[in-house]
């Protein structure tokens, strides 16, 4: 049992960390404002939920596992709106 | 070399070379972002050092009531920017600085590497006294009963800087409202996340007050919170800032302080010292004294960041 | 376990270092509110390591104070500040 939890926990943080840098890259590397938002997202809400969810298993108690989703949820939530915002913002700045 | 070390000395890399670009941008707003963004690598290192409780403030207000802050001053301040990047200083001024900030790093440092090993600290009795007001977290205890004079001054503090903040009222806004009226679609994205966030950092602000008690947080990053959840909805227009000179607004700022110094004098009433507690009500006295304070925290905090009254009460 | 949740915190402070770079860099204001959002997250991250391998547990709580308040920070920047007021009052309510 700890060892099947062990398992999901590197392959989850591993996979979210392979989205952090992606993200990461793309931010530096793409060549548009919307492309390297769309890039960013990815690590928002990917990145952070794997991440979140490799961590799930190894927490101690279970108010840690419920803070751990909700700040998933929240990144979500944050990454979505701020995103929007950004882009609306990027093209006022480009149109203008 | 072991990896802790490594990620350590990566962290304290990267946190200096911000803070000196943050120190050399040109633009003010390129230097608040670079500001914000130290704020929130800043935890990190002290998490690392095992301050949780001081991790938590830096999250709360270095990393975003501070840097929002510094944007507001920036803004305010872009009609002189360009006038004031001309004035460059002379040579002189340069070196007098430079050498004056070189010195005090140097004896920071000295004074840090030349403490004896293990340094002098007061942190065992703290811990070994938390008997007298039954509180588990030890930060906590040093700031609400064995230093309570200086979180009551502190307060006292914030209250002075609102009051100065809005004594840079222009006439006609006298006892109006901080900061323009914000205005957002009300079907968009943000009046969207302004609807479903507050409720949600209510609740966690008050979760990081009440377990002050017992673990890492407190009265101040709770209200920190608190605060930057109230100026989410004013920034989607969802509400507007309160008039300045709404009497219970003011009831609200004298809050804090005043069931502070209320409690405090009743322990001189009572016989004992100032701010003493009775050892048996300790405990609720204490709380009592930080839901005031939280309250006042958040309500200073949020008019702080609105900043001087600009729109007169009457509209 | 610990040793690998050690290397995989290396290698998201390393994602942290590179996440700067637009701050430093980035042509337009876009891109560095996006590099906060993204610094934030990963910080986030980054906590959540880190208190998963210093077995601190009330890290989990400054993650969600840091996901809360980035996420006041960034909606901030993207307004340019409380006292400044979105002057493209039409297009925002065209695309709500």
């Amino acid at each position: 049992m700890r060892f099947a939890l062990d398992i999901v926990t590197i392959i989850a943080v591993l996979a979210g960390a392979f989205f952090f840098l992606a993200g990461t890259v793309a931010l530096l590397r793409f060549p548009d404002t919307l492309t390297r938002l769309h890039a960013l997202t990815k690590a928002d809400n990917l990145g952070l939920g794997l991440v979140v969810l490799g961590l799930l298993p190894q927490a101690i108690s279970l108010r840690d596992g419920l803070k751990l989703i909700s700040i998933w949820l929240l990144g979500l939530l944050a990454g979505a709106t701020v995103s929007q915002l950004i882009a609306r913002a990027a093209r006022r700045e480009g149109s203008t | 070399m072991p990896v802790a070390t490594v990620l350590e000395l990566v962290l304290a890399a990267m946190v200096l070379g911000l803070a000196v670009w943050t120190i050399a941008a040109r633009q003010s707003y390129a230097a608040t972002v670079g500001f914000v963004a130290y704020g929130l690598l800043v935890p990190l290192i002290w998490v690392r050092l095992d301050a949780v409780d001081v991790a938590l403030t830096e999250a709360a207000i270095g990393g975003g009531l501070g840097g929002v802050l510094l944007l507001a001053a920036a803004a305010r301040l872009r009609a002189t920017e360009i006038a004031s990047l001309a004035e460059t200083p002379g040579p002189m001024v340069r070196l007098g600085a430079a050498a004056l900030s070189a010195t005090t790093t140097c004896a920071l440092a000295a004074a840090l590497l030349l403490l004896p090993d293990p340094a002098p600290t007061l942190a065992p009795p703290a811990i070994a006294h938390a008997w007298a007001t039954g509180l588990a977290n030890p930060v906590t205890n040093v700031l609400m009963a064995f230093r309570a004079m200086d979180t009551m001054l502190e307060k006292v503090v914030l209250l002075l800087a609102i009051v100065g903040v809005w004594s840079l009222a222009p006439d006609a806004a006298w006892g109006g409202h901080p900061g323009p009226r914000h205005q957002a679609d009300p079907h968009g994205a943000l009046a969207f996340l302004a609807r479903l966030l507050p409720p949600l950092g209510v609740v966690v602000g008050i979760y990081i007050f009440w377990t002050g008690a017992d673990h890492p947080g407190g009265a101040f990053q709770g209200g920190a919170i608190l605060a930057a959840m109230w100026l989410l909805v004013i920034m989607a227009g969802l509400a507007d800032t309160p008039p300045a000179g709404s009497r219970r607004l003011r009831l609200l700022l004298i809050a804090g302080p005043g069931v502070f110094l209320t409690i405090g004098l009743a322990g001189l009433g009572l016989g004992l010292a100032f701010l003493a507690y009775p050892p048996a009500q300790a405990k609720p006295l204490i709380l009592a004294i930080e839901v005031a304070m939280t309250l006042t925290i958040a309500v200073t905090l949020g008019l702080l960041l609105a900043g001087a009254p600009e729109r007169s009460a009457q509209r | 376990m610990f040793e690998f949740l050690t290397a995989v915190l290396g290698f998201i402070v390393l994602m942290l270092a590179l996440g700067l770079i637009p701050i430093l860099r980035g042509p337009g204001d876009a891109d560095r509110m996006m590099a906060v959002q993204l610094i934030g997250t990963t910080g986030i991250a980054a906590l959540l390591l880190l208190g998963a391998v210093m077995g601190t547990s009330p890290a989990i709580d400054v993650a969600l104070t840091l996901a809360l308040l980035a996420t006041f920070a960034s909606i901030a920047f993207v307004k340019k500040g409380l006292s400044h007021l979105d002057d493209d009052e039409a297009s925002t309510r065209a695309d709500g």
